[in-house]
């Protein structure tokens, strides 16, 4: 063991030596790896950012939450099935609602209706196209993840009444109020005034995919005063036990068939739907991307540890008289395998590293230069890039190392 | 092949009984080595001359463990070498025999200290006592001033002295040293003379040693 850690100790010195002595080609080498590494880094640090930019999407959902709608939101392949179906009524929620009150231990808390249509916004000379406009009761924060920056959501009152009042995402806040408080002030939808009285934190968008900072929310009764038609509704209700998420939604689709008043050999004409319907059809989207990305960046390593594994097999041949001195002196196979191994690995470490240094170093300018690309630097990744380095180093190095450790101590020795 | 030796010799280090060595070359097998019968004392110095081809250097290899032969017994301090396996072989060759070879083939790039301690590390002794071996052979050899330098940093006679240091290190049973032919011919005397082996002559190392000089075609 001790013969070892010397061996090794030695190896690491000859490693060095060796690297210095031979700048211009280590170097030359090393760019391989260093390429390999900051390809395959970026495309972890991609992957990680839309699997992040997916997972915060989805949040939007909230992973405690139902959502009774007219069509399902997975893909299916018979839609004739469900073409017919009658549209999700606002007024459902209520019916729900007493209904939960009326069930002991419901696994229900509350049913929130919401309805939605695309309108553009203005204030003064400012203006936002297609902006998501919701309508919904105070109820709405339960069920969602928002929370405002300023101000509040509308109030249960104000929510009954259906007051003019608007809550605003981060982004159309923004655009509307470049430089102004947007609290109080009233903004213009489809013609009709309502006063800001909150403003939502910033959630961060990612590939169009729907976010709250490009959405108003205001009371359901007013929104159904002034733009009730061609609207989408549907009915979210928050569960009380995320764990029993499957119970809960047979308790739901058992209150939605009263509603509906279905007999019992008829099929639901609605669907339930929760946050894992839309993930499990979103996921393999992702798992490809990153199969696919690392798969085609994993290709410029591998031509780096060609590279490597060449420079082995030149430094092998050129000191064959120093490998046949080293055996005269008592080196064993063992030794001068472990020799050369660390010879390759200790190049690919140092690839592995400037390559990591150089990607960290990208990462940060791509976030200053556009902070919604989505791009994630984290600490597995640097194991995982050091892990490859060093993986990629003892691959490309044994078989020159093998034909080193191999060679006839006598043929060495002759060998000019 | 046989010697002549007039002074009191020690124990039986080598002993070699009817060895051959064959070689296959393409479709013609070489015979090197026809039966070679060898032994050789402690404080023996012993010269292997010969014409060019004759199997010096094959017998060189043989008796420095570099190689096995095809057949006949080879005990070295009694122990049999003709069955061994390479990393036996190498066991043997790092702690029982010191090599001088023509070239010196010292590491370029490593410094005299590192040179000579080299061996040392493959015997697996720690880094002070390694440290402190390596500058005592080197002080004897007369190299104490010259031990952090490379030997592109030294003359002939010095890298020739580090080598030396090197094959007496480890404190082996026996030195082999090759040397041009027309050194070979007078070898004791011109083993005598160069320089690395009169500082450790003088040192009062060099007779405790069997020298076995052999000559190169």
């Amino acid at each position: 063991m001790k013969r070892f850690l010397y061996e090794l100790n030695e190896s690491w010195r000859i490693a060095v030596a060796q690297m210095r002595s031979n700048m211009t080609r280590s170097a030359l080498t090393a760019l391989g790896v260093i390429i390999g590494i900051i390809a395959v880094t970026l495309m972890g640090t991609a992957v990680n950012g839309i699997s992040i930019g997916f997972d915060n999407s989805m949040s939007v959902l909230g992973d405690d939450v139902l959502y009774v709608t007219q069509w399902p939101w997975k893909q299916v392949d018979d839609w004739w099935n469900y073409r017919d179906r009658k549209k999700i009524k606002t007024e459902y929620a209520e019916t729900l609602n007493r209904m939960i009150e009326r069930t002991p231990n419901s696994n229900l808390v509350v049913a929130v209706p919401t309805s939605s249509l695309f309108r553009s916004i203005k204030y003064g000379g400012n203006s936002v196209d297609n902006v998501f406009v919701l309508g919904t009761t105070s109820d709405f924060i339960v069920t969602s993840t928002i929370d405002c920056k300023e101000g509040r959501f509308f109030s249960d009152t104000e929510s009954r009444g259906g007051a003019s009042v608007v809550v605003i995402g981060y982004d159309v806040a923004d655009a509307l109020f470049p430089s102004e408080n947007p609290i109080d002030k009233s903004v213009l939808i489809n013609g009709q005034l309502f006063k800001v009285i909150g403003v939502n934190s910033r959630q961060g968008t990612f590939l169009g995919l729907f976010s709250w900072d490009s959405m108003v929310a205001l009371p359901l009764g007013a929104f159904n005063k002034y733009f009730s038609s061609k609207s989408e509704s549907d009915v979210r209700v928050k569960v009380k036990d995320k764990r029993k998420l499957a119970e809960a939604k047979d308790e739901l689709t058992g209150l939605m068939r009263r509603v509906r008043g279905l007999q019992p050999e008829v099929k639901d004409d609605f669907s339930v739907n929760e946050q894992q319907a839309f993930k499990s059809t979103l996921d393999p989207v992702k798992n490809s991307i990153a199969v696919a990305g690392l798969f085609i960046t994993g290709l410029s390593l591998f031509v780096g540890a060609i590279g490597i594994m060449n420079i082995t097999f030149v430094s092998v041949k050129e000191r064959t008289k120093e490998i046949g001195t080293r055996k005269a002196l008592g080196a064993r196979r063992r030794t001068i395998l472990l020799q050369f191994l660390i010879e390759s690995t200790a190049l690919c470490l140092l690839g592995g590293f400037i390559g990591l240094t150089l990607a960290y170093l990208m990462c940060f300018g791509i976030e200053k230069a556009f902070p919604s690309f989505p791009i994630h630097f984290s600490l597995g990744l640097v194991f995982a890039s050091m892990t490859v380095s060093v993986a990629t180093g003892l691959i490309s190095g044994f078989a020159p190392a093998w034909t080193a450790s191999r060679l006839d101590p006598v043929v060495a020795l002759r060998y000019e | 092949m046989n010697h002549n030796s007039t002074r009191p010799v020690g124990p039986l280090v080598i002993d070699i009984e009817n060895i051959t060595k064959d070689y296959v070359m393409g479709e013609e097998i070489v015979r090197a080595l026809r039966g070679v019968s060898l032994q050789i004392h402690r404080n023996e110095y012993i010269a292997i001359m010969g014409p060019s081809g004759s199997g010096k250097s094959t017998l060189m290899n043989m008796l420095g463990c570099l190689d096995t032969p095809t057949s006949g017994r080879y005990e070295f301090n009694g122990r049999n070498v003709a069955e061994m396996d390479d990393d036996e072989l190498a066991a043997i060759r790092n702690r029982e025999i010191g090599f001088v070879f023509q070239t010196f083939n010292l590491l370029p790039r490593s410094t005299s200290l590192r040179n000579v301690e080299l061996p040392l590390i493959y015997a697996g002794i720690d880094p002070e006592t390694r440290e402190e071996m390596a500058v005592r052979v080197l002080d004897e050899v007369g190299l104490g001033d010259r031990m952090n330098h490379k030997p592109n940093e030294l003359s002939g006679g010095q890298r020739q002295r580090v080598a030396v240091a090197r094959a007496l290190v480890n404190n082996p049973s026996i030195i082999l040293v090759t040397h041009e032919r027309d050194i070979a011919a007078h070898a004791r005397r011109t083993v005598h003379l160069r320089d690395g082996l009169i500082e450790t002559d003088h040192a009062g190392f060099i007779p405790e040693v069997d020298l076995v000089a052999l000559d190169r075609p």
